[in-house]
């Protein structure tokens, strides 16, 4: 367990030094990026350049601009964007609740929908309820969280506000939860449903295929041959080596969006979390917001591939170490 | 008589597919006496499995359809609840299956697994059930067993799993344990081991025994008496000294011929059946046997034989050959260098 913890914790840092490096060299390869020329304003002297470049380091070779940059995000935190000239920890540190609240509310409805929803479709096979959640499903999938976001903000938020069913709905935006929890939790309701809605889809394609694949197994049958209830077959032995691949596809996508993902749905609902952060920092060539939410998301993904593995390793004690 | 134990009486079972009616079983009967070993021998394919399965009511295919009857204990398992049935299974009657490599579900302890099965048929406390699966893995020859009763299945050796396998089926001390070819998928030496492991548990438990096999050497040992099974039907039927030593049936003959035997002369090429079996969708008419059966003549592509007794005392064949025709030929089959010396 330990060598696990310390072999995961060496590998995190070797994927966050990679990430880094590579975001950094893109950022200088990528042609017309100068943005000392973007900070000095419209018509720019020279000196005006010159001095900017001097004030961010920007004439500096390249390693130590780039050592430089970790230190102002690792060592003394105080790392200034180009764009707001606000420090970036604090941003990030501020948007990631955000996220954080989106897309762990999101993560719940999901796993409980889509077990359920892949459980029913490969219990009733060969009736019509199997085909027609998996029809639902491939829409789920195929609907575009942009336009879905849009539809439901349409409908809560003006068309049927007056409409007791959405009427509690309260304004686009994102109040936190230690200022007033129930707002918080009104708040996240449709944005929670609409990120979902995807992923519920392919969660309960992929779960109802492992379940149908499982339901062939020999230890299948020979838990029927002594005698235990379907529904005891059901849950303890099919459903729970199917949640092998479930799960492994979980950590990455959860990663994936906490690691700044939820863009679309963040913009949508108008929720300030580290995708729109994410997003506006690359709209305007931010290297300090992109490096930071970069190195933030990779750390979420390399932490959940980790958590993964635990839990993988859980669930399948053919992979435990011996 | 008594009652039989297990009465299996005219069983069909079919198929549907796209290509049409896939008859698997057609129509046998046989029964199984308390505390009897009966070995079913046959190719893949000739309903040895699904026979036994569906006397457990094991085949989830949507598309299985039963006829017949399944006596067991005079009560129809045909009929029975879904609930009853699932009392008669792993309590009543229970099954080893050929692949002990995936028999065993990988994500629980083998120890869970017993303990599982004890605490669905039997009240035990708490404790109760672990002593059990351990004694019962002590009885099937597993080294440590306090200590193996928590591990998983990988971690043990195919022979090994076959052995909790065993335990499994005989923890809730079944009347009826049906073996689905338990040696297949072992080493030769294994093989010996788990059979000698069957048999002498066989005498502790008293379990009624049905061996699958397409193995005629396995049965040879153990079987009290022995099923031929050729496309669905019983070709053959007798005890074991009236199979090997008087074999009716030119489909016997051919499984006796391709068995590899040390106590001949001289080395000689195994005999193998020519051909494939027939299709289970289109009979032909007459023997199903015919197409690969070098005896055959113009009555076996007309009619159908019968599995009757032709030569008396419980042994039953199929075959439209006479006894003295059969005795006559067959040795020209099962031991080809023996009938040229003679």
């Amino acid at each position: 367990m330990a060598t696990f913890i310390v072999r995961r914790v060496l590998w995190l840092v070797v994927v966050l030094f990679a990430v880094s490096v590579l975001v950094f060299l893109i950022f200088f390869a990528t042609p017309g990026v100068d943005p000392a020329r973007q900070m000095a304003g419209r018509n720019p002297t020279a000196e005006t350049i010159k001095n900017i470049k001097h004030e961010f380091g920007l004439d500096r070779p390249l390693p130590v601009q780039y050592g430089l940059m970790m230190k102002h995000i690792f060592v003394s935190r105080d790392l200034i964007s180009y764009g707001s000239h606000t420090k970036v920890i604090p941003e990030i540190l501020s948007a990631a609740p955000v996220t954080l609240s989106l897309v762990f509310g999101a993560a719940v409805i999901w796993i409980v929908f889509s077990i359920l929803t892949g459980l029913a479709a490969a219990v009733f096979r060969g009736t019509v309820i199997d085909p027609l959640l998996m029809i639902l499903a491939l829409i789920g999938i195929s609907i575009p969280v942009f336009w879905l976001g849009e539809v439901v903000n349409l409908v809560t938020q003006s068309r049927l506000h007056g409409f007791f069913l959405f009427s509690w709905v309260p304004p686009l935006g994102y109040t936190p939860f230690t200022q007033d929890p129930l707002l918080w939790f009104e708040g996240l309701v449709f944005p929670w449903l609409t990120l979902s809605v995807l992923y519920i889809g392919f969660y309960a394609r992929v779960l109802r295929a492992n379940l149908i694949e499982t339901e062939n197994e020999d230890y299948v049958r020979t838990a029927r041959a002594k005698g235990i209830s379907e529904r005891r077959v059901l849950l303890r032995h099919t459903l729970r080596t199917s949640m092998i691949t479930f799960v492994s596809l979980f950590g990455l996508d959860f990663g994936v969006l906490v690691g700044g993902g939820a863009l679309l749905t963040e913009v949508v609902f108008g929720l300030p979390g580290v995708g729109l952060l994410t997003y506006h920092s690359l709209t305007s060539l931010d290297l300090p917001v992109i490096m930071t939410t970069v190195i933030y998301g990779a750390f979420f993904i390399t932490l959940a591939s980790a958590l993964v593995d635990l839990v993988y390793a859980w669930l399948d004690p053919r992979v435990r170490p011996a | 008589m008594a009652e039989p134990l297990l009465e299996v009486r005219d069983l069909k079972v079919s198929f549907r597919t796209e290509d049409g009616i896939v008859r698997a079983v057609d129509g046998i009967s046989f029964t199984v006496d308390e505390g009897e070993v009966v070995g079913i021998v046959g190719e893949s394919g000739s309903g040895k499995s699904v026979t036994m399965m569906s006397v457990m009511r094991l085949i989830t295919d949507p598309n299985v359809i039963y006829q017949g009857e399944i006596l067991y204990k005079g009560r129809n398992l045909m009929q029975v609840s879904r609930d009853a049935m699932r009392e008669v299974r792993g309590e009543e009657i229970a099954m080893i299956f050929q692949d002990p490599m995936t028999s065993l579900n990988p994500v629980y302890t083998v120890g869970w697994q017993i303990e599982e099965q004890l605490n669905e048929h039997y009240d035990l406390k708490k404790g109760q059930a672990r002593r059990r699966a351990s004694e019962l893995l002590a009885q099937v020859g597993i080294p440590r067993p306090e200590q193996r009763i928590d591990d998983y299945p990988h971690q043990f050796s195919g022979g090994m799993r076959q052995r909790v396998m065993i335990a499994l089926a005989l923890s809730c001390n079944p009347d009826l344990l049906i073996a689905d070819e338990p040696t297949t998928a072992l080493d030769v030496t294994i093989q010996a081991q788990i059979l000698e492991l069957i048999k002498d548990l066989r005498r502790d438990f008293g379990s009624a025994v049905v061996l699958i096999t397409h193995d005629l050497g396995v049965v040879a040992d153990i079987a009290d008496r022995i099923l031929v099974m050729y496309a669905g039907r019983i070709v053959e039927e007798g005890n074991k000294e009236q199979i090997f030593y008087d074999p009716q049936h030119p489909y016997t003959w051919g499984l006796l011929g391709s068995i590899a035997r040390l106590d001949r002369p001289k080395a000689r090429r195994l005999t193998a059946i020519a051909g494939q079996p027939p299709s289970l969708i289109n009979r032909p008419k007459g023997c199903s046997f015919r197409p690969r059966c070098p005896q055959a003549f113009d009555r076996c592509r007309a009619e159908d034989p019968q599995l009757t007794v032709k030569v008396g005392d419980g042994h039953l064949d199929a075959c439209h050959l006479s006894v003295e025709d059969k005795r006559a030929r067959r040795d020209a089959t099962i031991s080809p260098e023996l009938a040229d010396t003679a």
